[in-house]
């Protein structure tokens, strides 16, 4: 089985968020980058099933060089090859459009993702690569079985419940907890990662169709007003009253 | 050219969330002297339909055919896809609902629009441009994007826009049908489990929500979230590992890796408030939080705090609450 893991490069959760240059880009200054914590379990998940049932699992990036050391981490995690396509992620079609591209001269019988990028926030890769490929995209699945060679079972969430679906490969599906626990590369993983084939193709003239023209940041808060907990009650009437939300 | 707002159902009804894209896609249409038109799919009933008179919308198009009860991403994206081309639709209003991003995406690559999800304004249309703002970062920044092509499609965030009454009369209910086959239905789920959600309130809906951390000690003690969230017509909510230790099911997990919610209230008690939960509550309009560390980082986050005991200060609370008149 020939799986594809699609792996965005984010900044950690815990980092600070700033803007430069007149708040019209990102600020990678004294940030932190790490897989998209979605994306992990999407990587370990798929190395789970090469391991039960052979096969080969690609991870595959659309970003600049300074995302590789990300790369070689989910080499050492266990994927065995990886492939970079150098291009700045304009926007999710863009990104999309790549992925396709590349997934057309390889047939992958699964394609995962995470359920979001913890960045831009879109959800909206995994659908669009399923539409660019004309396969199916089961989104977000939190269960990935294989019930025979051809076949697999997914749970997905619903609001409010959850699906069961059957697919047929070849399929893409995104991924979200408790899919897999994913793995901290060990020493072997680490060392084999550097040695581990790792191609950097360029970007299809593919179009973005959204623009990011500027970037804010919430209104800071007016600060918290302490009630005293022997009149705790007094609390809910502010709720009604003051902040008007009961 | 017009605006298309997408209406889904639940158990019968209009989910609250497609009120809010309703109300924005009036005001869109308006903006851009137009009209707005619905296409109404899924779990809801014709009745139902004509009230969103009340939200700007004098026509709705609904395909009743039965296996649209359940989502199935291509019946659904087709369904749609006609809609705005009968409609010459040049904006397409759904709310960021997990059906909402799914179609909103396959449909973009359809009808080669551009798309932008969790929207959080109404459109700048000067000049001949597009932009809306969208929340970007896990709620620590928002983006201001513009839309580029012919046909623009936004996914709003839950309970960001006010559902709007200004509407006079029922909207005409027209039944519309896209020709699906039996081939747009090979991805029927095979079984739906819906959830018993407490109290009948939908997490991703609810306007008000009361979370449980592991400062309430165990699942035993959960009937404290329980009733305040009863008397306050709230859904429950638990931090991660509440979830992962099984005291409360894994659905009702917020944060980075669980659901993101944006309610009017949101409650947290016995929460120490880490940044990987914040990511899931942070842009809740007012945040109380119950500590008995008045060291809690979750306080900074806060509009309203009390330091104290959980098993204290909550029965205090329901006291209260139940006083409220309803
Ligand atoms: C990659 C990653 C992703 C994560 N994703 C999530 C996520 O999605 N959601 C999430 O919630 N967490 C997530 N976490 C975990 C997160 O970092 C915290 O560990 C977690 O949120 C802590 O849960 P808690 O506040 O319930 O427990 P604790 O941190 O143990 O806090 C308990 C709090 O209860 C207070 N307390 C104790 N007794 C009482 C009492 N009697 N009355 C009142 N207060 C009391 C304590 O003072 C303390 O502040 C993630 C972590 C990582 C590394
Ligand atoms: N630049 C990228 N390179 C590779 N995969 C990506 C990229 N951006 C997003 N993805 C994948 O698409 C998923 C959804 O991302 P998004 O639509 O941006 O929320 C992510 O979890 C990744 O698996």
């Amino acid at each position: 089985m020939k799986i594809l893991v699609c792996i965005s490069n984010v900044p950690d959760t815990t980092s600070k968020i700033n803007f430069a240059a007149d708040n019209k880009e990102f600020d990678k200054n004294g940030v932190q980058f790490v897989i998209n914590p979605w994306d992990e379990y999407a990587l370990t998940r798929a190395i789970e099933l090469k391991e039960a049932k052979g096969g080969s699992v690609t991870v595959i990036n659309v970003g600049e060089a300074d995302t590789e050391p990300n790369i070689r981490k989910a080499l050492a995690i266990g994927a065995d090859d990886a492939i970079r396509v150098n291009a700045h992620p304009k926007d999710a079609f863009f990104v999309a459009q790549q992925i396709a591209a590349v997934a057309k001269e390889n047939n992958y019988d699964i394609i995962l993702m995470g359920k979001e990028s913890i960045d831009y926030n879109g959800s909206q890769v995994h659908n669009m690569v399923g539409e660019l490929l004309s396969i199916p995209s089961v989104v977000p699945a939190f269960k990935l079985d294989m019930v025979d060679d051809t076949t697999a079972r997914l749970e997905r969430e619903i609001e409010g419940g959850k699906e069961v679906v059957e697919v047929k490969l070849p399929f893409v599906a995104s991924a979200q907890q408790p899919m897999s626990e994913p793995r901290i590369p060990n020493m072997r993983g680490i060392m084999t990662a550097r040695t581990k084939p790792l191609q950097v193709v360029e970007p299809t003239g593919a179009e973005a169709k959204s623009a990011y023209v500027n970037y804010s940041k919430p209104e800071k808060k007016g600060g918290v007003k302490m009630i005293d907990a022997e009149n705790a009650g007094e609390l809910i009437t502010l709720l009604r009253n003051e902040a008007k939300v009961l | 050219m017009s605006v298309l707002v997408f209406v889904e159902g639940l158990n019968g009804e209009i989910k609250k969330s497609s009120l809010e894209a309703a109300s924005y896609g009036n005001q869109v249409a308006k903006a851009l002297g137009t009209s707005a038109t619905a296409v109404a799919i899924g779990d809801v009933k014709e009745e139902a339909l004509t009230q969103l008179g009340a939200q700007g919308i004098s026509k709705v198009l609904f395909d009743g055919e039965q296996r649209l009860k359940q989502f199935v991403a291509d019946a659904y994206v087709k369904v749609i896809a006609a809609a705005v081309q009968k409609e010459d639709a040049k904006v397409v209003v759904f709310s960021n609902s997990n059906i909402g991003a799914s179609v909103g995406a396959k449909l973009a690559v359809r009808l080669n629009a551009s798309l932008a999800t969790n929207v959080t304004t109404l459109p700048k249309t000067e000049g001949a441009g597009f932009t809306v703002t969208r929340g970007v970062f896990s709620g620590k920044a928002f983006a201001d994007v513009a839309l580029t092509s012919d046909i623009k499609i936004v996914a709003i965030k839950k309970n960001s826009f006010d559902i709007s009454s200004e509407g006079t009369g029922a909207a005409t209910v027209e039944s519309f049908s896209a020709g699906l086959t039996d081939a747009d239905f090979a991805l029927l789920p095979k079984e739906t489990v819906m959830q018993d959600t407490s109290g009948g309130v939908l997490l991703q809906e609810a306007e008000v929500v009361v979370s449980g951390g592991r400062g309430l000690k165990g699942p035993e003690n959960w009937h404290l979230i329980e009733d305040l969230a009863k008397e306050l017509g709230a859904a429950t909510a638990c931090s991660k590992p509440v979830s992962d230790m099984d005291w409360r099911p894994h659905h009702e997990h917020v944060g980075q890796t669980g659901t993101t919610i944006s309610p009017n209230l949101y409650i947290a008690v016995g929460i120490s408030g880490a940044i990987q939960h914040l990511a899931g509550v942070n842009s809740s309009k007012v945040i109380v939080v119950i500590n008995k560390d008045s060291e809690a980082p979750f306080f900074k986050a806060a509009d309203y705090g009390i330091v104290g005991d959980a098993f204290e200060v909550v029965p205090k609370l329901i006291e209260a609450a139940k006083a409220l008149d309803k």
